[in-house]
């Protein structure tokens, strides 16, 4: 019970004052999460802006290591901006933030284990596959 | 406090900072996700399930263009549009991407007015995120139809890689069914928000409870994650 009575008494982080969400069924509906539409315009500003400079980074025919790096750069940011801001993802209680974000995380594990994989198999198929000339 | 007090079941939503808070919310029986309600967490785990989908599909592309000693089609080339005599490398799928990323922005716009409970801009904008959605599928549409009538197929094509063709197809189909689904669901909450359901707490057809304003939301992240997902392929399998 002592847990109870801590979070009774905690504070809640600023951030997190003006997007309450909560309902009670059948109460006056809570404000839910209201943020300035300044803000959405300004995020859809900057996907736009992210979007041209990936596409641009194609249209210049930039390749090698800064391509790569380019486009996951440009592709982080958006899908940053894009959970952070559209989703709610940076008002959100943070038991569910780790929740969602961390699992997928977890995918790159499994990607380092194809990479590995995929190495392997085409090493075999250069070795004893290789097409006819 | 007297705010924070409506939740579903009366938990308070105050907390620890940091660690601690989670633990707290993890460990403390029966609701782990306190001032978050059930649609909205049911949403998200949905849509955690959905990454782990769209991540098996983006891995098996990267295994089978990394595994392959044919060299793999350049995209640049296989998605360019000769425009008014200009030839311009991928502008398809550039002009996709722009029209789902407004499409999100609308979206974002009419949560916003769905808890002011501005019924009419609401539902305005959850029908011009829908129209943006089926623009977007019917430039896939096009876009499939282009590249089956060059020769691509699951199981080959003309210019390298056979696997392309089964990436390309399962990828995009899967993401293009997403956004058809999406388009529907849009339509259908927006006529619920038109006739006013949220607003006399209707309950549901198939549920039997009743209708918040917060579906709203809940559509929405369901569509910003189709914008998400798209984020992902645009990059790893257009741009690579």
């Amino acid at each position: 019970m002592t847990e109870a009575a801590i979070h009774v008494e905690g504070q809640q982080p600023s951030l997190h004052v003006h997007a309450h969400e909560a309902h009670a069924p059948g109460a006056a509906q809570a404000k839910g999460q209201q943020h300035p539409i300044r803000l959405y315009l300004v995020v859809w500003g900057w996907l736009f802006v992210l979007s041209t400079c990936s596409y641009l980074v194609d249209y210049f025919g930039i390749h090698g290591h800064l391509r790569w790096s380019l486009i996951l750069l440009f592709m982080v940011l958006k899908a940053g901006l894009i959970v952070a801001v559209f989703m709610h993802m940076a008002w959100e209680r943070l038991a569910l933030v780790y929740a969602i974000l961390l699992p997928p995380g977890l995918v790159l594990v499994f990607v380092a284990i194809m990479v590995f994989e995929s190495d392997y198999t085409h090493l075999l198929r250069v070795i004893f596959f290789t097409p006819m000339a | 406090m007297a705010e924070t007090a409506l939740t579903n079941i009366g938990a308070s939503p105050a907390r620890l900072a940091g660690w601690r808070g989670i633990v707290a919310d993890w460990s403390s029986d029966q609701r782990a996700f306190k001032n978050v309600s059930w649609g909205k967490a049911m949403m998200w785990i949905f849509l955690l399930s959905d990454t782990f989908i769209f991540s098996c599909f983006l891995l098996s592309y990267m295994t089978a263009r990394m595994s392959t000693t044919v060299p793999w089609p350049n995209p640049s080339e296989v998605f360019a549009l000769n425009i008014g005599g200009q030839h311009i490398p991928l502008i398809l799928i550039a002009i996709m991407t722009f029209i789902l990323i407004s499409s999100s922005g609308t979206m974002a716009m009419a949560v916003n007015f769905g808890y002011r409970r501005d019924r009419v801009r609401t539902a305005a904008l959850m029908l011009v995120t829908a129209a943006f959605g089926a623009t977007f599928v019917g430039m896939q549409a096009f876009e499939w139809t282009k590249l089956i009538m060059e020769g691509v197929r699951p199981w080959g094509n003309p210019w390298g890689a056979a696997q392309f063709g089964a990436s390309f197809f399962m990828i995009t189909g899967f993401h293009g069914t997403h956004v058809t689904i999406g388009v529907i669901f849009l339509i259908a909450i927006a006529r619920k928000v038109l006739r006013g359901d949220f607003d006399v707490e209707r309950r549901g057809f198939f549920t039997s409870r009743k209708g918040y304003y917060e579906i709203v939301e809940i559509t929405g992240l369901y569509w910003h994650f189709v914008d998400l997902v798209w984020v992902f392929i645009f990059a790893l399998f257009y741009l690579w």
